[in-house]
């Protein structure tokens, strides 16, 4: 499928490779959740299920070389920046060719072809990493910009201010990205934080803040444009915050409703505000998207999956004898 | 009369030699620390680096250790080789979550893809009511922790050539520094020079009585053996341990099939100190080699007193490692030679202090 057999414009092309690349992270993590029943992905696993615009929107203003660190919700960050598919399910599975070896799993990724630097789940604990990649930029006269992913949580963790001071201090090309899906496993946020808007804090640390709707793609990735555009020409670090909603349990691959954490009304308006559906309709409406594009979609990453899980079922498994190994550089 | 090249300086100028030296090889060497460009120049250990090599490659920081340390882990993930610096060992424990989770797992937990080449210097203070929070001896609690290297250089020579070494390693490394060293002098080469990290140093040669000492506890324990050896004609054995992390023990190992004795002085609290690793692993490796229980010469587990009259008797010295070695060989402590013995290991001048020229305020 090309932009001529389907007589798009590049335009049009690029707004459909958005649609693309979210219903792809989707069809992955889902294809994660049904599996993880069978017991053999053993170790704890938050899908992004909900939230992939906005790894999308910003991904496709980067390039290859800028970098990318996430935490422990890591899987689309990691897709979307272009992370090996194959090694993040063999990595889940604990095989030797996972992109951690099976060190990791599902909360530590890394590919550095792609320029993931690494996910980790110390909430807060990539924070300041990426703020000494873009330092190190700085340091070296590169011209990559470095990105963070960290939730509303994170917010409150003091290293987070610590190292929007010392970004704002030095200038450094960095983006911060905040995705605000209201919870902290199951607390919200009207529970952790007073009634003010998490940007306008970034804001006073002495940086441009921006604050958009996470569940549009298209705005977060007009957001992200001009913040990268900013970032990369000197304009210092910059501070999005978007709001989204997590779709399933904090860890793990249900739905957990019957917690009761969450009103009935409140999941049916997160759930129908479905980022993928949401966007499909629109680029149905301007003629981009036809039943058959979707279908080709559906069937590629249904390939895409099934070969990725065979690939790591069918990968060695590493031995107890190898798991002293590398402790030291 | 020292060889060429060689010539007597402190410990501080010889860390400060080698930042200087690691920072002209290798312009991925940064150096931050708060207090790092300022007048007092973290104890005249970073003199002069700024003017020397720019406010791009030296840095003062804000008072975020956690998110500094943070930093620096990206900047190594990134190509850099930053030396952090605290002047006390306590201020680090505000990094511990980006040390712990992040620099000593980063290279295990991504399977060997990255490193983080970070030296953190640390200063063990002592004396002048240094107190509860400002004298601390963290390195047990440092070496807990797989991934970390721990080291404690004890001479000028060492302190260069291991500050070097720690420097090009791709792992992170603590550097501790005891704050008594800072103005002991020695014979250090003017070159750009290593000394391996974890690997020991025999100070003193003997056949009675292994000491492994570590830090500024080798210093005294080469006090008591010139001593022992001079009055007694006992010679110990010392041993300037020189690395926590990774440990000697191969070396005491050996020491101890000689003597049959052994004791460790360190200079942290006494339970859970490294002191007491160390001396399991000989018990566990060479029982049949010792003649009489190990001991532990190290700090009360209390924390420090402020007040000179209170932390008076705090620290053990020489006089406690000669009553150690005397106990262990049947010496008996009222001879004439004993208190002639323990007569030459007075200290002159305040004992909170490390010379008489110290005058504070840290």
């Amino acid at each position: 499928m090309s932009k001529d057999e389907l007589k798009l414009t590049e335009q049009q092309w690029d707004r459909l490779a958005l649609l693309r690349s979210m219903l792809r992270i989707r069809r992955i993590e889902e294809a994660i959740a049904e599996r993880y029943a069978e017991q053999e992905m053993r170790c704890p696993t938050h899908l992004c299920i909900g939230q992939e615009a906005i790894a999308v929107g910003v991904s496709a203003v980067l390039s290859r070389d800028d970098v990318v660190f996430s935490n422990h919700r890591a899987h689309g960050h990691y897709i979307a920046k272009g992370g090996n598919v194959r090694a993040l399910i063999a990595e889940l599975y604990g095989r030797s060719t996972g992109c951690c070896g099976g060190r990791g799993g599902s909360m530590h990724l890394i590919d550095l072809d792609v320029g993931f630097m690494g996910a980790t789940p110390i909430v807060g604990g990539t924070v300041p990493l990426a703020v000494g990649s873009a330092w190190a930029a700085s340091l070296k006269d590169e011209k990559r910009v470095s990105v963070v992913f960290f939730g509303d949580g994170c917010f409150e963790e003091g290293v987070v201010h610590e190292s929007l001071n010392f970004a704002a201090l030095h200038k450094l090309p960095i983006l911060f990205v905040c995705e605000n899906n209201e919870f902290s496993v199951y607390t919200r946020m009207s529970e952790r934080q007073p009634d003010r808007p998490i940007y306008r804090i970034a804001e006073a640390h002495g940086m441009a803040a921006y604050h958009g709707d996470g569940n549009d793609v298209e705005e977060v990735l007009s957001i992200a444009e001009a913040a990268m555009d900013r970032a990369r020409n000197g304009g210092g670090p910059q501070f999005i915050e978007l709001s989204t909603y997590r779709w399933r349990e904090h860890c793990g691959p249900n739905f957990d409703d019957h917690l009761n954490y969450r009103s009935e009304s409140e999941i049916e308006s997160g759930l129908k505000d479905c980022p993928i559906a949401n966007f499909a309709s629109r680029l149905e409406l301007s003629n981009i998207l036809t039943q058959s594009v979707m279908d080709s979609f559906e069937a590629e990453f249904s390939e895409e999956i099934a070969d990725a899980f065979e690939f790591a079922l069918s990968s060695a498994k590493p031995s107890s004898k190898e798991a002293g190994e590398r402790v030291y550089a | 009369m020292p060889e060429s090249g060689m010539r007597e300086i402190t410990y501080a100028q010889a860390i400060r030699e080698g930042l200087d030296q690691a920072m002209e090889q290798d312009a991925n060497v940064i150096v931050i620390g708060e207090g790092v460009p300022d007048p007092k120049a973290i104890f005249n250990t970073t003199a002069e680096l700024r003017e020397k090599y720019g406010a791009r490659r030296v840095f003062d920081m804000p008072l975020s250790e956690n998110g500094v340390t943070g930093v620096c882990i990206g900047a190594a993930l990134s190509g850099m080789r930053p030396v952090m610096i605290h002047q006390r060992i306590d201020f680090a424990l505000l990094a511990m979550d980006q040390l712990v989770n992040n620099a000593a797992k980063w290279h295990y937990m991504f399977d060997g893809k990255a490193s983080v080449p970070l030296v953190v210097r640390v200063i063990v203070g002592r004396g002048w009511g240094q107190g509860p929070q400002h004298s601390q001896s963290l390195q047990a609690m440092f070496s807990l922790v797989p991934g970390l290297k721990v080291i404690m250089p004890t001479t000028a020579h060492d302190a260069k050539g291991m500050l070097i070494s720690a420097i090009e390693d791709n792992n992170p490394v603590m550097f501790i520094e005891h704050r008594w060293l800072h103005q002991i002098k020695d014979t250090v080469p003017e070159t750009y020079y290593r000394v391996p990290l974890g690997q020991s140093k025999v100070l003193h040669e003997g056949d009675t009585v292994t000491v492994a000492a570590f830090s500024h506890m080798a210093v005294e324990a080469l006090i008591a053996a010139k001593a022992l050896m001079s009055v007694m004609g006992i010679a110990i054995e010392v041993l300037d341990m020189r690395s926590v992390s990774p440990l000697d023990v191969a070396s005491v190992l050996r020491s101890v099939r000689k003597t049959g004795r052994l004791i460790v002085a360190d200079t942290a609290f006494r339970t859970g100190s490294v002191a007491g690793e160390l001396i399991t692993q000989v018990v566990e490796q060479a029982f049949s080699a010792l003649k009489l229980p190990p001991a532990r010469i190290a700090l009360p587990d209390h924390p420090m007193p402020t007040s000179p009259f209170m932390a008076e008797h705090y620290y053990p010295g020489p006089e406690t490692i000669v009553a150690a070695v005397a106990d262990m060989l049947g010496i008996d402590k009222n001879s004439d030679a004993y208190i002639k013995l323990t007569g030459l290991l007075v200290r002159e001048g305040p004992h909170d202090t490390p010379n008489p020229g110290f005058t504070g305020p840290f």
